[in-house]
Order: structure tokens, then C-alpha cells, then sequence
């Protein structure tokens, strides 16, 4: 690894003493000799173990729950379902304030997705507590069910989440985030080509070394210490507090060393109900994750597909860009309507263009709760943004790093999201690639610099269009199903947004806008 | 039949910090009586280092040396809030926490060091040898250990900071989609060379070079870590992975590391690095964060390599060499 001190050298003061340095981690010694304490180290005496009942059925409603037999297995200690959860639906992204609670921790009348839990087996080892999590008897009513993002969003699918009361998140009254900058529809008539693409991204594990887990037990003083692999260690004690009632300060949560998170590990998905264990048996209660549940039950990397459009002239510049973005939820939000922000605000990615029209899609589907992965809201969308950029600069016969180079966003340039760029830094880094690996540059991309020639008419925010339709027919409006109706899941290129069918509002649920939801992210409530 | 070349790039930016903000987090620095520092937060180690980054910025800003610091981490009866291990946001928020906490503890520090050398305070430097000394004087001189000896039982100071970083939170207009997502972006390219078989649709990564700003580099070691470790996930995601083979299909999910596919040993490439540093204004001496950035762009640069070697394009994740055969099939052979 090399460094180029000469970039930007007269931005740094590189007269630093520990920092810049290659200092040993701290952790080091502790990692290898196998001394550094994780959450399993702190196996506790007469601890219980926690297993789940788990559906079979990828949409089902509930028509009974009998713990009776499982009940009677050898060492079982007890058994939890829904009643014995104080706070029987709950949302994560209730600590961003953001409505509306949408998940039980324990499934009750319904089940939505294969492996959603029914009722949590405490026993006095980890195989009893599976023996008899396979006793628990449920009888399941199966419910069509839906997979594919679009055709949720289609009229007649059906509905997988009553808490929303529609198949996707709402932001503001509208069923997607929005970025509208310039005028795109301009910008595609004015472009010399036009490209249209789809990506589509798959789910991933996140595949710690540790899988997620915690071990609760009680404490002094009506307490109960957690040792855990959170992520986001007030996150989840904050999220256990609420499920069960409690004040925070009677929850201790220890952790801090954690196997690999990758963003799997910020659901708390254990500390809520392995807690509720210790207090009810009053004993340790562990709850973690096999590697079969890390890699089906818990949250995969969302499947996120893009449809990118994008007008560009014969010299290379791109001048429109229109992205549609279907986030899979899965079955209940997790964090993905955070993370379809995170993707509308990624758009156009690191480049001036200045027309952009994104709408950005959260969508509830019979499948595991999707959530944060490494890069969440952003891998995706730079998947689909840079193979169509690899696209468009074949299609108009420029190198891939002169394209990039020559469409870069610089200082001052205005970004569709109306803020000024700033500490830009991509110019630099494809010169400083092509170095490295050899790849010829013309003197003129040589030259180029991401402190020069940006702003000006770049800018400024442009005017908006005359009030239309906009590059997807029935796109701008309020409550309207989004294009889902435009393709079938399996059509490999999808029909331009433009010649998408206008289709009628359904009528509007009882659920629709309840919940906190002026903003992505409220006034925080503490 | 052959295996043939192709190289392939992606370049991209990373957005540093929760999104929209509103994200604190929190740092305790406090000494003993030795003049020993401790770190108390409740920020998580995933294995990315954050106790050592954190460690060498409070050494820095107290202008100790690293073994005079130690990093406690995650108890929530001693450790203040933080938001937690995510969104790149590590280095940028609790590093900017942990200076303000340390600036607070060192000017406490200095005063006391002050009094027993009756100087001004201000006139005070520290040599990051564990020494105090007035500025252009090195021999009128207090070693830390005997400044917070005196603060604490002849001064009666603690000599102690908190701090917190906060970025505000900004509420996206419905309409437009204006918003602050972040304060600052990292950004790389990436060059990926494969060999694609055109029998087998198999995929050989043959190498990874790339160039990433990361605003300052804390620990070069750790930094090079990061993107050694990323760009085998990117190289993971990009040919192997995934929960769902035929998603949205929900059938011959994984369930254990034979059936989820991952690169082993023989499949992992070499990788090349140039580290850039534009520092973020507001990062902790410029820092952003490579955590999350390093595995994104061997994706595309990986499909853009693979059309580079045999003219097929795969837009849907990961490029199996099922799907390859498949386009290859369609196209009539390698082109």
C-alpha cells in the first residue's frame, strides 16, 4: 500500500504523532491468544438456552398456538409467545422516531414470512430447547404470498403488512423518497442517445465469524446485565426497554468486542427476548443465532433493483439521469426505509448532472425482514450507476476512467440533492488508479482536477420544470401504485417508464399515514 | 474455447455518517493519578479497530504517548451514549467526540501543570513523550504523570473531558428531495482484471488495484486491513454470494458454508493500493472512513471486467457462471 502525499498535501498539516502511525491494535494480543472476552465467554452458571418455533409458511394467519406438548419436553424451563410480551408489535425505527410499529417479536395472528418465530423455548440446553421448539403446534391457515418488489406494488397483490396497510413505506404521503432536480424529460429529448438498464442486486449474508447472540440474566437491584454483540449498544438496550416496558436503567448492557457485524447485528432481535426470559425463569437465558438461522432467518443485505435511464450526448457528458429504486423490506421495515433514503440520496452518484428525477421505493414482501449491510442503501446503487457508466462510455466510444473523469463531480458543483460539493476527491482517485494499474490517460484527464472548473453554472440549482407527469406517467402524484405495474418480475429489460400504464388510486387504508412520519427522521424523542 | 482477459473499473464515493445525521455519540477521557488515560465509551469493536483508532486520536489530542491511553468499551453503566457501529460512521463521529473530550481533559491538564511551573497556561506544550514543558524552554519541564498527580490530590482537579459529536439532523423537503446527507464523502477507484472461462463461465480474479481517499488515514495498517478485507467481500458479493439463488424465488436457500458460496484461499486475488488524503473540515484531523466504501466497487468493476473479456453483460448479482454461459449462449460465444 502507497501513499500520495503529494495530493493534496497543502489541505494537511501531516505534522501529527500518533495519528498516520501503523500502532498495534490495541485488541491484538487479546484476539490471538483467544483472551479477548465475547459475548459466549460469559457463560453464566444454571444458564438456559432459548430456541424458536418458527413458521413454515411464507404468509399464514394463526389460527392457534398449543405449547402444551412442547411444554412437557425434557428440560424445558418455559415457553414464550406473544402474550407474554409486553410490547407485542414494535419497529426498530422507532429510535429515528419513525412509525409506524410493524413487527411482533413474537408473530401472533399472522405470520409473513418462512422462519418468522411463534414462541421461544427456554430449556436447560440448546438441542432440549430445539427438540421441543419443534413440538409447538401451530395451526397455520397459508396465505397467498408475494416475492417479487414490483409485483407487490401491483394491484390485487397481497397485502403483507396490516401496520402499513399497503405494500410500501410512506414518505410524506408518498409512496417512495423523491429527489426532482432540472428536468429530465428535457434532458432526454435533448440527449443524443438514451440508455435504459436494470439491476438487480441480490440478498447476501452477512456472514460473521460470531453469529448474533447475547446472554441475559438478572442482576442486583431488580436489574438485568445483557452481554451482547449489538452493533449499537444503546440501540438495542433502548429497543429491549420499550419491548418490555422497562426503564432503561434497570437493562446493563455489556459488549463492545464483537466476531464481525457488517450491519447484521444492529436488528436486536435477541436482548428483547432473552431478557423477558431471565426475568420470567429468573436465570441466564442465552439466544443466538445457528449459522443455518444467520443465513435464512436473520436479516439478509436487501435485494435491491434499479432502473437507471440516462440521457448522454455524443461528447460524453451525461445529461439526464433517472433512477428508480425498489428496496425488498421483506415482510417488516427493519431498517430499510432508512436505507432507500440513503440510496435516493446516493443518486446520481459522483457526478454532475444536472437533471435528475429519483424515486426511491421501501417494499413489504413475503421474505425475511431484509436490514443494514455493509454499504447499505449505497453497494447496490453503485452496482447498477457504474455498469451503466462502463455502458455509456462504450456507447459513445470514450475510455470508462475518461468518461468518469469527464462527468465527476467537482468542487461547487450543485448535487441533486441541492447541497454544493465539496472536498470532492474522485478525479483524483481515477487518475491515481490508472497509475497503479497502468491504465493510459490522455494529458488532457491528466490534468483535470476535482478544485478546478466545478461550480459556476454547475452550480446553481436549476429551474424546475413546467408542472407534467414526469419521466414515469402517474409517477409524481400522490398514492398511486408506483410502477410495478410497468414490468413483470422476470422481463429482463422493462418498458420505458414513459409508456407506463396511468393506473387509479386504490382507495386509501385506515393505516395510511398514521405514525410519526414528517420526516424521515423526526424531532427525536427521548 | 478459452479463458480470456479483461480489466474492468468502477469508481464511486462514499457518503460518511449516519444518513440525514442526528446520530451523537459520546467520550469520557479521564486520567489516574499516574498521569494514565482511559477511554470510556460505549462505541463497538466489530474487528475494524475502532479501539485503536479511537486510542491513537486521544493520544494525539492529548499529546501523550498511545501507551499512556487505554479504550474501555461497551458498558452502558460507564460508557455514554453512542449511536453505534454503522454507516461509515465510526472514525468521523466518535473520533471527533473523543478530541473534544480530550481537549477538555488536557486544558485541565495544562493548568495544573501551569500552577506547579508557575507559568501561564498557555504558554504550555507537550512533547507526546509523556512531558510538559514551556514552549521553547524543554527544561522547564513537568511530566504528565506528576501534572495529574498534582491535579488530583494537591489541586483538587479532575483532570477529565467529555465531549460528543453531533451532526444535526436534516429533515428531506417531500417535494424535492433537498436534504444534508451527510458532511462529507470518501471516495476510490477500483480496477479489476478477471479471467473468464468461456467453457465453464468460471471467473478468475486475477487482480484488484484501487485508489481510495479516506481524509487521513488514522492507522495505515488498519486502513490497509479494511481494504483488504472489503475487497475480498466485493469479489465475494460480486461472483458468490447470496441467500436467495433464484431470488425472489425462495427455494435452495443456503443454510450452511458449503452451500454458501465464498471464495477459499485459491480464489482470493492480489490486491494493490494507493491511499489519497483530503481531509473532511470536519472530520478528526481530516478523517472519514473506509469501512463500508472498500467492498462496493469490485462489484462493477468486476461485471465491467467480465464484459471487458467476453462481450456479455450481467446485471444481476452475483455473476454465476451459470448466468455467464447463459448470456454467452444467447450471444453466440465470447466476443
Amino acid at each position: 500500500m502507497e501513499f500520495r502525499k503529494d495530493l493534496f498535501a497543502n489541505e494537511r498539516d501531516d505534522d501529527l504523532n500518533e495519528v498516520g502511525r501503523p500502532t498495534q491494535r490495541q485488541d491484538a494480543q487479546g484476539h490471538v491468544t483467544g483472551r479477548s472476552r465475547f459475548f459466549d465467554d460469559y457463560a453464566l452458571p444454571g444458564m438456559l438456552h432459548m430456541k424458536f418455533a418458527r413458521s413454515p409458511h411464507h404468509h399464514a394467519r394463526v389460527r392457534s398456538l398449543d405449547t402444551r406438548e412442547a411444554a412437557q419436553m425434557p428440560g424445558v424451563v418455559r415457553i414464550l409467545t406473544s402474550e407474554d410480551v409486553p410490547k407485542k408489535v414494535h419497529t426498530l425505527l422507532i429510535l429515528l422516531d419513525l412509525g409506524p410499529d410493524d413487527e411482533p417479536p413474537l408473530a401472533f395472528d399472522k405470520v409473513r414470512y418462512r422462519g418468522e418465530p411463534v414462541a421461544a423455548v427456554i430449556a436447560e440446553s440448546e438441542s432440549a430447547a430445539a427438540a421441543a421448539a419443534a413440538k409447538v403446534r401451530v395451526d397455520y391457515e397459508p396465505l397467498p404470498a408475494v416475492f417479487d418488489v414490483e409485483e407487490a406494488l401491483a394491484p390485487g397483490a397481497p397485502l403483507v403488512n396490516e401496520y402499513h396497510g399497503r405494500n410500501w413505506y410512506d414518505y410524506n404521503g408518498y409512496d417512495f423518497r423523491k429527489i426532482r432536480f432540472g428536468d429530465v424529460e428535457r434532458g432526454f429529448r435533448e440527449a443524443d442517445h438514451v440508455v435504459e438498464e436494470r439491476y438487480q442486486m441480490s440478498p447476501i449474508e452477512h456472514a460473521p465469524t460470531e453469529t448474533g447472540g447475547c446472554i441475559a440474566a438478572p442482576d442486583t437491584a431488580g436489574r438485568y446485565v445483557c452481554y451482547t454483540n449489538t452493533q449499537a449498544l444503546f440501540f438495542s438496550l433502548e429497543t429491549a426497554a420499550r419491548i418490555l416496558d422497562l426503564p432503561s436503567n434497570r437493562l446493563h448492557f455489556v459488549g463492545g468486542t464483537v466476531g464481525g457485524g457488517f450491519g447484521g447485528k444492529v436488528d436486536s432481535v435477541h436482548e428483547p427476548l432473552a431478557l423477558l426470559g431471565a426475568m420470567l425463569t429468573q436465570r441466564p437465558v442465552r439466544s443466538a443465532y445457528s449459522r443455518a438461522e444467520e443465513m435464512q432467518v436473520s436479516s439478509p443485505r436487501g435485494a435491491e433493483r434499479f432502473y437507471v435511464k440516462d440521457g448522454v450526448m455524443d461528447d460524453g457528458r451525461i445529461v439526464a439521469r433517472y433512477a428508480r429504486i425498489y428496496f425488498d423490506a421483506g415482510a417488516y421495515s427493519r431498517l430499510s426505509p432508512y436505507g432507500a433514503v440513503k440510496a435516493a440520496a446516493h443518486m446520481p452518484g459522483p457526478y454532475y448532472i444536472p437533471n435528475v428525477w429519483v424515486d426511491a421505493r421501501c417494499v413489504y414482501t413475503n421474505r425475511t425482514p431484509s436490514s443494514a449491510m455493509r454499504g447499505f442503501g449505497v453497494t447496490g446503487a453503485d452496482f447498477a450507476l457504474e455498469v451503466q457508466m462502463d455502458k455509456l462510455a462504450r456507447l459513445v466510444g470514450m475510455d470508462p476512467m475518461e468518461f468518469r473523469i469527464f462527468n465527476a463531480y467537482r468542487d461547487g458543483d450543485m448535487k441533486a440533492h441541492r447541497r454544493v460539493t465539496k472536498n470532492a476527491a474522485l478525479i483524483e482517485c481515477v487518475q491515481a488508479a490508472a497509475r497503479i494499474a497502468d491504465w493510459p490517460l490522455s494529458e488532457r484527464f491528466q490534468a483535470m482536477s476535482s478544485t478546478r472548473d466545478g461550480g459556476g453554472e454547475r452550480g446553481v440549482i436549476p429551474p424546475a420544470p413546467a408542472p407534467g407527469p414526469g419521466p414515469g406517467k402517474g409517477a409524481s402524484g400522490r398514492r398511486v401504485p408506483p410502477a410495478g405495474a410497468e414490468a413483470a418480475a422476470t422481463t429482463a429489460r422493462p418498458p420505458a417508464p414513459a409508456d407506463a400504464p396511468t393506473v387509479a388510486s386504490p382507495a386509501r387504508s385506515p393505516l395510511a399515514g398514521r405514525g410519526r412520519m414528517s420526516s424521515l427522521l423526526g424531532t427525536r424523542r427521548r | 474455447m478459452a479463458r480470456r482477459r479483461g480489466r474492468g473499473i468502477a469508481s464511486v464515493n462514499y457518503p460518511i455518517g449516519m444518513n440525514l445525521g442526528g446520530d451523537p455519540s459520546q467520550a469520557l477521557v479521564h486520567s489516574n493519578p499516574g498521569g494514565k488515560f482511559t477511554v470510556a465509551l460505549s462505541s463497538i469493536d466489530l474487528g475494524q479497530g475502532m479501539k485503536s483508532v479511537v486510542r491513537q486520536i486521544c493520544a494525539e489530542a492529548l499529546g501523550v504517548p498511545v501507551e499512556d491511553v487505554f479504550v474501555d468499551t461497551a458498558d452502558s453503566d460507564t460508557g455514554p451514549h453512542c449511536m453505534g457501529s454503522f454507516a461509515s460512521r465510526g472514525t468521523h463521529r466518535v473520533g471527533n467526540a473523543v478530541i473534544a473530550a480530550a481537549e477538555e481533559a488536557r486544558g485541565v491538564l495544562l493548568e495544573a501543570a501551569a500552577e506547579k511551573l508557575e507559568v501561564d497556561a498557555a504558554d504550555l506544550v507537550t512533547d507526546g513523550r509523556g512531558n510538559i514543558h514551556v514552549r521553547g524552554a524543554p527544561s522547564r519541564l513537568i511530566t504528565v504523570a506528576d501534572a495529574s498527580a498534582a491535579a488530583q490530590f494537591e489541586q483538587g482537579r479532575t483532570v477529565s473531558g467529555r465531549g460528543i459529536f453531533l451532526v444535526p439532523m436534516s429533515t428531506p423537503d417531500p417535494e424535492t428531495g433537498a436534504m444534508d446527507p451527510v458532511t462529507c464523502y470518501a471516495h476510490a477507484c477500483t480496477v479489476a482484471e478477471v479471467e473468464v472461462d468461456d467453457e465453464t463461465g468460471e471467473v478468475e480474479v486475477i487482480s484488484i488495484e484501487a485508489a481510495y481517499e479516506v481524509g487521513r488515514a488514522m492507522n495505515p495498517r488498519l486502513v490497509e486491513q479494511q481494504l483488504v478485507g472489503g475487497g475480498w467481500m466485493g469479489m465475494s458479493h460480486a461472483l458468490w454470494e447470496t441467500t436467495e439463488p433464484y431470488y425472489p424465488d425462495r427455494s435452495h436457500g443456503p443454510t450452511d458454508f458449503n452451500q454458501y458460496l465464498m471464495p477459499g484461499p485459491g480464489d482470493i486475488c492480489e490486491q494493490r493500493f494507493t491511499i489519497l488524503e483530503r481531509p473532511a473540515p470536519d472530520g478528526p484531523y481530516g478523517g472519514k472512513g473506509v469501512g463500508e466504501m472498500c467492498s462496493t466497487p469490485p462489484i462493477p468493476a468486476i461485471a465491467n471486467a467480465i464484459f471487458d473479456a467476453v462481450g456479455v453483460r450481467i446485471d444481476e448479482m452475483p455473476f454465476t457462471p451459470e448466468k455467464i454461459l447463459r448470456a454467452l449462449k444467447e450471444q453466440g460465444g465470447a466476443r
